[in-house]
């Protein structure tokens, strides 16, 4: 289980988040819908430990182990994955070798053993299969002259590989096309099962017909102002979000 | 007794004077009259000065307050030789031919052929290659047929273990002919405990239609000084491949001169500086578009850790003959320590009107979003920054295509960066 409490965070010294509680129960997926800089990104990153996000009060445990005094490094290990909204490029790291990297720095984590260069072929060929991916996405710089979309499925991708426990996915929607948005979708629904949450960011009510959430959470200025069931998305998409409550 | 020290251009001149009876073709008059004419014009010049334009940035004090003595190795010395990358390897031990460490069979050395290269010895301008001129004892001399491919040669220079300062003066003389192909793995080293100078110079002529791979790993020892000179041309349609590995020494400099001759000559030079807490390396090239429709290249990276300076200078000069010349230079540097620093001046000076030229120069650390993207996906952090100093040295690197090279270009690299605190 993810348990958000009284979290508080700035970034440059100006406060973003202003005390976020949540709870993700552990087999459960809930999406967070807000305005443009309303801090879902913030809390996306504050989450996966990203440097410059200061922590200034709460507290965030998974499975009851404290998450914000970790390393990057080791918050993936606990199986923390987060799909960024803007992925980063990364020339002259081929993408193969990123992803191999990754895959056995976490399944060392997990005590599984390493996948050599073959078995890693394997799998990755079997996963990018799946999400239509071409193979030669392998062979190029981790998302370097990707498209949009395609460095989104880079990001499905990177999760089918991790196959983490608890996966944050920040606007993963946005930029994939029709096709593209059922293919990732079906990746982060093959994952759902007892041990797997997620948080879903997203604007659009769409994403939600396909990874059907447990919860939906309103996210303003820096709070969570309204929680619902699934229907929450679907009444927010008809009446926006209204204006926004004073501070 | 009284014994006079002499340090600096002194030294080396009053070496000279006491050594050149003994030097190799010491009684040949072309030779000898070349070697006066060598010392005449280092003792005019001396060595260079931070005033002097050219080595603003590097400053050889360090190197000419030392005095250096003859190395005293013996042939049948042991010395322990690091694992050959090829199975054709010439060995010079401080400066001189070891024939029974080598293995190459059609081994001539400018020494052991001096009576027969009269002509072909150059007697550069600059101070640093008259003093090599005046001193050399030996290299490599290569001759590669017409329409040769002469495979691929590893040239090991190796100081020797000395309690006092040593210097040596290799003098490399390779000419390919036409169509002819050869590769070379010249590898430079020496003991950490040792402070010596190796002041090589090449001379390089290439061939019209004819390709010289040459890549360099300088891992000299710590304490050690490189001053390195590159003369070279290339004819019509010929190609010079130059990669520079510079990641030992004290106090280096890789000094290039190339100068396109022929119409659709193509040079590639590439280099890497990996500096560590106390090192100085100074990349200097030259490139003379001279005729018409010829290529250059040159990406140049650095990365610097701890208390380190890097330079980098590159002149272009397109001559006006060199009509449809297309010229690239980038120089980038990836300082890792507050306390590195990195001096470049890029130049281009152009007088041919239809011309494609262009230089770049960045310097920078390291991404802070792209080490956070690695430790996310589960990579520590130590992991994380040696993939992207490697994807830092990776354009510099892609265009060796020889297997050989390649895997002995990336241990070294993997060594440094095992070496770094
Ligand atoms: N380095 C920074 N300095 C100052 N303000 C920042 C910085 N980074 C983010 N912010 C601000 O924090 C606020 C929250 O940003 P965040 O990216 O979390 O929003 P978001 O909810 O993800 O928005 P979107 O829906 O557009 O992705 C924004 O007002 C943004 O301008
Ligand atoms: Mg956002």
């Amino acid at each position: 289980m993810l348990k958000i409490e009284g979290l508080t965070a700035t970034v440059d010294g100006k406060e973003i988040l202003k005390g976020i509680d949540l709870e993700v129960p552990t087999g459960e997926v809930h999406a967070i819908m807000g305005p443009n800089g309303s801090g879902k990104s913030t809390l996306s990153y504050v989450l996966a430990g990203r440097d410059g996000y200061e922590v200034t009060g709460g507290t965030a445990t998974f499975n009851g182990v404290d998450l914000l005094g970790k390393a990057p490094e080791e918050r993936a290990a606990l199986g923390v994955f987060l799909a960024f909204q803007y992925p980063v490029e990364l020339p002259g790291v081929g993408n193969a070798n990123f992803l191999r990297t990754a895959l056995n720095a976490v399944r060392r984590g997990r005590g599984e053993s390493e996948l050599d260069a073959m078995q890693f072929l394997k799998v990755a060929r079997a996963r990018m299969k799946e999400l239509s991916m071409p193979e030669d996405m392998l062979k190029r710089g981790v998302n370097v002259g990707f498209s949009g979309g395609e460095k989104k499925r880079n990001e499905v991708l990177q999760m089918a590989l991790l196959a983490p426990k608890l996966a944050i996915l920040d606007e993963t929607d946005s930029g994939l096309d029709i096709d593209a948005l059922k293919i990732a979708s079906d990746g982060v629904n093959a994952l759902r099962g007892p041990d797997f949450s997620a948080l879903v960011i997203t604007h659009y009510q769409r994403l939600l017909t396909y990874i059907v959430p447990d919860r939906v959470h309103v996210l303003m200025a820096g709070r969570i102002v309204r929680s619902g069931g699934k229907e929450l998305a679907l009444e927010l998409e008809a009446s926006g979000y209204g204006a926004p409550q004073a501070a | 007794m009284n014994q006079v020290v002499h340090t600096g251009a002194e030294g080396f001149l009053h070496r000279y004077e006491g050594l050149k009876d003994r030097l190799p073709g010491a009684r040949l008059p072309w030779l000898a009259a070349l070697r006066a004419k060598a010392a005449e014009s280092f003792r005019a010049q001396g060595f260079p000065t931070r005033r002097v334009e050219a080595w603003h940035y590097t400053d050889l004090r360090q190197v000419t307050q030392a005095t250096f003595d003859e190395a005293l190795t013996l042939v049948e010395d042991d010395i322990v030789l690091p694992k050959a990358h090829t199975a054709n390897r010439v060995v010079f031990v401080d400066g001189r031919l070891r024939s029974d460490l080598s293995s190459w069979p059609t081994m001539a050395t400018v020494a052991s052929q001096i009576g027969r290269i009269e002509g072909r010895v150059m007697l550069p301008a600059e101070p640093m290659a008259a003093l090599n001129t005046m001193l050399f004892e030996d290299g490599m001399l290569l001759n590669i047929p017409a329409g040769t491919d002469a495979g691929v040669l590893e040239i090991l220079s190796i100081a020797s273990a000395s309690p006092r300062p040593t210097a040596f003066h290799l003098r490399h003389i390779v000419q390919l002919h036409q169509g002819a192909k050869l590769t070379v793995l010249e590898v430079n080293q020496g003991p950490d405990g040792t402070r010596y100078l190796h002041n090589p110079v090449w001379q390089v002529e290439v061939g019209e239609g004819a390709t010289f791979t040459h890549a360099r790993l300088q891992q000299e020892g710590r304490l050690a000084f490189q001053l390195g000179s590159i003369y070279a041309t290339v004819a019509a349609r010929g190609t010079y491949d130059n990669f520079t590995l510079n990641a030992g020494g004290r106090l280096v400099r890789n000094e290039i001169h190339t100068t396109l001759t022929g119409t659709g000559a193509t040079c590639h030079m590439n280099g890497a500086q990996l500096l560590s807490d106390g090192q100085h390396a100074d990349t200097t090239t030259f490139l003379d578009h001279a005729a018409p429709g010829c290529a250059s290249r040159q990406t140049y990276k650095t990365v610097l850790t701890g208390k380190s300076r890097g330079v980098f200078q590159g002149k272009i000069l397109v001559r006006q003959a060199a009509q449809q010349t297309d010229g690239y230079q980038m120089n980038q540097a990836l300082l890792l320590s507050p306390d590195a620093e990195m001096d470049s001046k890029p130049q281009l000076e152009i007088y041919a009107d239809d011309v494609k030229c262009s230089h770049g120069a960045t310097v920078g650390e390291l991404d802070g979003d792209q080490l956070f993207y690695l430790r996310a996906r589960g990579i520590d952090e130590a992991t994380a920054r040696s993939m992207l100093v490697r994807a830092f040295l990776q354009e510099a690197v892609e265009g060796i295509a020889d297997e050989t090279l390649r895997e002995a270009l990336d241990s070294a690299v993997q060594g440094w960066w095992e070496r770094q605190p």
